[in-house]
Parts: C-alpha cells; sequence; structure tokens
C-alpha cells in the first residue's frame, strides 16, 4: 500500500484549478493558430484574434480566461494500492476546489437549482470516481461552463438508426446551438452503455488532447467524418460565419443494452480549460 | 459595415444608423445583469417599484464577472448566453432600453422588441474575458449585492469593442447554418 496524505491533494487540486482557468492549454492554442491561418472572413479572423490575445493577458495577468470559470468536474482514478490519509478523498477534492476557486480569484458558479442561491465557494465539485490497478491517484480536471453544458443533450436512438442516425443527431444539434456555446467548440461524442454512462463518457472524451488520433482506426474515422461535417455548417468562430466551428470531436463507444441505443453530445467551449496530475 | 463609437445614455439616432455586421465602441455607463438579476427587475417592475438605474438610454451586459483581484476593478467579464434573458428583454425594451449585450442567438419577440421600440442587441466575444475587462474602468455594485457574480453593476466602459448583431431594422448577422453541405437529412 501507498500512502498519499490530504493536503497534497488539497494542493494539488487548487493548484489545478488555478492554472487550467488561467492558462489555455498548447495543444488549443496550436488549434486556434491553425483556424487563424484557415479563416478568410475578417469577422472570424477578428474573434480568433481576440481569442489568441485574451489567453495572452490571461496569463500575463493572471486573470481568468473567461469570467464562467465552470462548475468543477473532475475525472478520478484510484489505484487499489493507495490509501488516502487525513480524510477522506471527496473532502479533498472539494476543499482544493474551495481553496483554488477563492485564491485565483475565480467565479464560483454553483447554486441551489430552485432557489438559485450560491454555495458561495464554488462546491461541491461533480467526481467520478474509478478504481484501477496500480499505487498512483489521478486527478482530471475540467472548468465546465454553463453556456456551452447547456447546449449538450442525451438522447436515446433505436438500434437500427445506427451511425446514420448517430451522425445527424449530433450535426443537428451543433448546428441548433449555433453561436450559443461560444463555438469553435469542442464536441465530446459518447455512444453506448445506459443512459447516464454515455453523458459521462461524452464527458470524458473532453479529457483528450485536440491533436491525438482516437487508438481505434474506425473511431478515429468517425471522429474525422464528424468534424468535417460539422465544419461544412459554416456556424464559424462566435457564429459569424466560417471553416471553424469545431476545433475536434471526440468521441468514445462501449457496448450496450440490445434494445438501445444512447447517444449523448457534450458540448465544451473554445477554451476546453482541463488539467490533469498524478499522485 | 461602418464603425461608430458611441456615448451612453444612448439615443434614438444612435440606434437607427446601426445595421447588423457594424463595430461599435461603446463608452460610458453600463450596468451587468443575468438570469437572477433580470428576475429581480421584473419582480420591481410589478410592483411597481423604481428600478435601481435609470432604463432610459440604457445598455444591459449579460454579465456575471469573476471576482476582481487586488489592483484591478473587475475580474474577467465576457458575455454569457443571451436566450436566457429573451422572455424579459421585450419588456425592458418597451420601457426604454436601447441596448443588450451578449452572445448567442436571440428569440423572435426580442428581434421584434427591438425593431418596435428603436433597440440593439451587441455581441461581444463570448470567452474572452480578460481581455474585454480591459474596456471596464470602474465597477460598482449597486443593486442585489446577495446575488454575488449575478448582482447588478455599474460599470464605466471605454471603447468597448462591441458588434451590432440584430439592428432595429430587422437584420442579423449570425450565420445561417448550411445542413446540406453538413449532409443532413
Amino acid at each position: 500500500m501507498r500512502t498519499i496524505q490530504t493536503s497534497e491533494i488539497i494542493d494539488a487540486v487548487a493548484a489545478m484549478c488555478i492554472k487550467s482557468n488561467t492558462e489555455l492549454p498548447g495543444d488549443v492554442r496550436a488549434k486556434l493558430e491553425q483556424a487563424m491561418a484557415e479563416e478568410t472572413t475578417p469577422s472570424a479572423k477578428e474573434v480568433i484574434r481576440q481569442l489568441l490575445e485574451n489567453a495572452d493577458l490571461a496569463m500575463d495577468t493572471k486573470l481568468p480566461l473567461c469570467q464562467d470559470c465552470g462548475l468543477a468536474v473532475y475525472f478520478v482514478e484510484v489505484g487499489d494500492e493507495v490509501r488516502i490519509e487525513g480524510g477522506n478523498l471527496r473532502y479533498a477534492i472539494n476543499e482544493g476546489t474551495r481553496r483554488g476557486y477563492a485564491d485565483g480569484y475565480l467565479r464560483k458558479s454553483a447554486c441551489d437549482p430552485l432557489s438559485r442561491a450560491n454555495t458561495g465557494d464554488g462546491t461541491p465539485a461533480i467526481i467520478h470516481f474509478d478504481f484501477v490497478p496500480g499505487d498512483k491517484l489521478k486527478i482530471a480536471y475540467m472548468a465546465k461552463g454553463g453556456g456551452a453544458e447547456n447546449m449538450s443533450r442525451v438522447t436515446m436512438l433505436a438500434p437500427a438508426q445506427g451511425w446514420e442516425g448517430i451522425k445527424q443527431f449530433v450535426i443537428n444539434r451543433v448546428a441548433e446551438a449555433g453561436p450559443n456555446p461560444c463555438p469553435p467548440t469542442v464536441i465530446g461524442v459518447g455512444i453506448g452503455g445506459t443512459f447516464e454512462h454515455a453523458a459521462k463518457i461524452a464527458k470524458k472524451s473532453l479529457l483528450r488532447k485536440l491533436d491525438d488520433t482516437h487508438p481505434d482506426p474506425e473511431i478515429a474515422a468517425k471522429e474525422k467524418e464528424l468534424e468535417e461535417a460539422i465544419n461544412a455548417l459554416g456556424i464559424g468562430p462566435m457564429g459569424l460565419g466560417g471553416k471553424t466551428t469545431v476545433l475536434g470531436v471526440k468521441m468514445t463507444m462501449e457496448p450496450c443494452h440490445l434494445a438501445s441505443l444512447p447517444l449523448a453530445v457534450n458540448v465544451q467551449c473554445h477554451s476546453q480549460r482541463h488539467e490533469e496530475v498524478e499522485l | 459595415m461602418a464603425e461608430y463609437k458611441l456615448n451612453t445614455p444612448l439615443t434614438d439616432e444612435d440606434i437607427e444608423q446601426l445595421k447588423a455586421g457594424d463595430v461599435v465602441f461603446l463608452t460610458g455607463f453600463i450596468y451587468s445583469a443575468r438570469d437572477a438579476a433580470h428576475k429581480k427587475l421584473i419582480d420591481l417592475l410589478d410592483a411597481g417599484k423604481e428600478l435601481p438605474f435609470k432604463l432610459e438610454g440604457s445598455a444591459i451586459y449579460y454579465v456575471g464577472p469573476s471576482p476582481a483581484p487586488p489592483g484591478r476593478p473587475i475580474g474577467a467579464a465576457g458575455p454569457t448566453t443571451s436566450y436566457r434573458m429573451d422572455s424579459y428583454a421585450p419588456r425592458l425594451h418597451s420601457l426604454g432600453m436601447k441596448a443588450s449585450i451578449g452572445k448567442g442567438k436571440r428569440n423572435e419577440e426580442t428581434r421584434k422588441a427591438m425593431q418596435d421600440f428603436k433597440g440593439v442587441y451587441f455581441g461581444a466575444t463570448g470567452g474572452a474575458g480578460a481581455l474585454l475587462s480591459n474596456s471596464i474602468v470602474e465597477s460598482t455594485v449597486i443593486a442585489f449585492d446577495e446575488l454575488g457574480p449575478e448582482a447588478i453593476r455599474e460599470m464605466k466602459v471605454k471603447d468597448f469593442p462591441l458588434l451590432v448583431i440584430n439592428d432595429a431594422h430587422g437584420g442579423e448577422l449570425y450565420a445561417v447554418p448550411d445542413l446540406e453541405a453538413a449532409g443532413v437529412k
């Protein structure tokens, strides 16, 4: 067994919240620079220029990239040879979130769903736990802003609808979302599992780097097919028209019930804020 | 596409000249209000009470800024998605609001209200929160402090960069998705 102190987890989580909200990931910057070169209209170029300038400014001033610092979402992999000392893991992650959002001057956006009263400290975080072999603790953080999240959908297709049905649904969702979620977006697609599992794997797909290629060539081809079809919509940066409607499409596919074809589309904004730490 | 420098409060003449696609640099005072603050504003109107700021000629910015770090008037301050305010915007336009600032599509009632009452919808770049905060030189909470990020702030802006998305003549700037090109049946 290996022992990890909660104090270590709290520090790592707080640092990750701050870094992720103030530093644009390198793969996202590279994609935006590529889009800048490929876009031809002045409005599309101007939007991307502003996003790059915004990233430079956030880095220099430590201001958040976006005022919506998101609901804190975590995907945690706990090695089965890891023992947490000094409290429990859920507490440590929430405490790290609290500190990160306070110390980083990040906006606290968690509130009661009906009274809308703000919880005041950015918690509770949404935490997904997974148990894996080994003696490591891996924590991935995602800042999930409301504007993009609101454009996400889960649906239960009929098995006969197949890939064509999936493709139509995903493209239509992005078309209907239009300028609302801050395009160019990143689209996470979850296919299979159950109703709730499809949504979870769609979101987890967003942890991947924009410039990676899915190890399964069949899925990699489908991601490419969706990306090209969505970009053909011409929604463009901020919905003002252009070639870049998405920076990437990331897909996860898992077995499902023989009567079902669960499908989830999770929309993420252009900043694609996420970080990972391994303890 | 023309470029204008405008000052608040905005007049009918300011608004009438604007066309979708024009660039506007706005200077003066604007007011932050988003979901919860809008609900409270409407409650005040229903109760026949005074609003915390003068609606005539006003520009409302749909924003919930991040906290101001030491030495800055405000934190990151980009626009939030506007459709959530569509159930309130027509009434505010009818009472003198001239402009709203946000991102994303407006519904038909809101677009019609802009034509009926000479209003305009400005887009600011979503996610450019750090950059846009540079145009905000002062910020004071004037109402609903309990709402935290959603409180109403009076913000002094200088050359705030905006794009006319919906004008008072029915014009709209957003691209219409090309479903055929994307292979949607």
